[in-house]
């Protein structure tokens, strides 16, 4: 009187449902050594070669290696999933960019700020402290107008600040972040300076 | 229902007497008039139901582990495990082909997808509004799924546009992966 069902042993549905479980290939394997009859059913008589193969590969098909087969295919899952994170990621960073600010604080003084560096996972704080000793000025982290962390360097010392943090970008595999340079009073410098120097800010007159 | 259903919506397990077995069981016939010839063999005497309290006042009855029926407010519902064993004696529509993967996916079942060449409806009167309905595809032998009816299937089939039964329980599920042991 009632019905016993049969459930795959590889995507728990009724077979006829396996092909929309994502697993057929391996369903098909289970069902052509579990239930000939059912097999012949859904698929036809025919074996199909695929099956054939996969099922010698899987000798015997004892559940240990199905299960290490179903562990292999969520690790190399696991991995993609991974990557695509990684992937997007990187993206994310490439996109972003960081700015380097120079302002003056009095007619001959500057400071220069560094924005955008957050999502690169550098320790601010431990740059700082190297920019400090380095330019041996005074030099801290602080929030800016949008609440995000920023590196203040009292001195005018834009071009040097410039070429470290390429460089930090470079070693980090970075090297195509936008750098973007605010100057928002450019230095008056000698004329030769001026050509050379690839600022984009307003090219002081002469 | 149960697309996020977890052993930790368990809030209690008890033994269910065999008093309130009998009850359980007549209920379950006075809901699936067809269920009285086989009732004693889904449920055999000697069986013990045990009652799961969940989540969300959602409870579970099972047999040796497994879920057989569940309930919400008043109304048993099957698992699909359970309908597979005697599927003939519950109300049950069909759906096309196309519709199964949206189906086993956990979606709401659109009109659509009953009222096409593969999908199949009782003629009138039919089933009415909010009743629990078996749901079977196109060329397969076996339910996929249960729902609830957010129309009549009258409605449905004079409507047929926007969502026609609301997704109670499919294959493969948390509900269909529950097992106590
Ligand atoms: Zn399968």
């Amino acid at each position: 009187m009632l019905q016993e069902v049969v459930y795959c042993g590889i995507c728990s549905y009724p077979p006829e449902y396996c092909e929309f479980s994502g697993k057929l290939k391996r369903c098909k394997v289970w069902l052509s050594e579990n239930d000939t009859e059912l097999y012949a059913k859904l698929y036809g008589n025919e074996i199909d070669e695929e099956v054939a193969n996969a099922a010698n590969k899987l000798g015997s098909s004892s559940i240990g290696e199905a299960r290490e087969e179903k562990l292999e295919k969520d690790l190399l899952r696991l991995q993609a999933k991974q990557e695509n994170r990684e992937q997007r990621e990187l993206a994310k960073k490439l996109s972003s960019k960081v700015v380097i600010k120079r302002e003056a604080r009095t007619k001959r003084k500057f400071i220069v700020a560094i924005s955008g560096l957050e999502v690169f996972e550098i320790d601010m704080k431990k740059l700082a402290k190297t920019f400090a000793s380095k330019f041996a000025t005074g030099c801290s982290v602080s929030k800016n107008a949008e609440k995000k962390d920023e590196i203040v360097i009292q001195g005018d010392v834009l071009e040097e600040v410039e070429k470290y943090i390429h460089s930090l970008l470079e070693e980090k595999g970075l090297k195509n972040v936008k750098l973007e340079i605010i100057d928002s009073q450019k230095k008056k410098k000698k004329p030769t300076d001026e050509a050379n120097s690839n600022n984009n800010n307003n090219n002081n007159n002469k | 229902m149960f697309k996020k259903f977890s052993k930790e919506d368990i809030h209690s397990r008890s033994k269910v007497k065999s008093s309130i077995q009998r009850t359980l069981k007549s209920k379950l016939v006075s809901q699936y008039p067809q269920l009285e010839e086989v009732i004693d063999e889904l449920i055999p005497k000697k069986s013990q139901i045990e009652l799961i309290k969940c989540e969300d006042k959602i409870q579970l009855y099972t047999v040796d582990g497994e879920v057989y029926f569940f309930q919400k407010f008043d109304e048993l519902i099957p698992s699909l495990k359970f309908v597979h064993k005697f599927p003939q004696a519950y109300p049950t529509i069909q759906v096309d082909r196309g519709a199964i993967k949206f189906v086993l996916s956990g979606a709401n079942i659109m009109c659509p997808g009953l009222t096409s060449v593969g999908g199949k409806l009782p003629d009138a009167p039919g089933f009415e509004k909010d009743s629990f309905v078996i749901i079977n595809a196109e060329n397969k032998e076996n339910a996929l799924a249960i729902g609830k009816l957010m129309m009549s299937t009258e409605e449905i089939k004079s409507i047929n546009k926007g969502h026609g039964v609301e997704m109670i329980h499919h294959l493969g599920d948390p509900l269909w992966d529950f097992n106590l042991d």
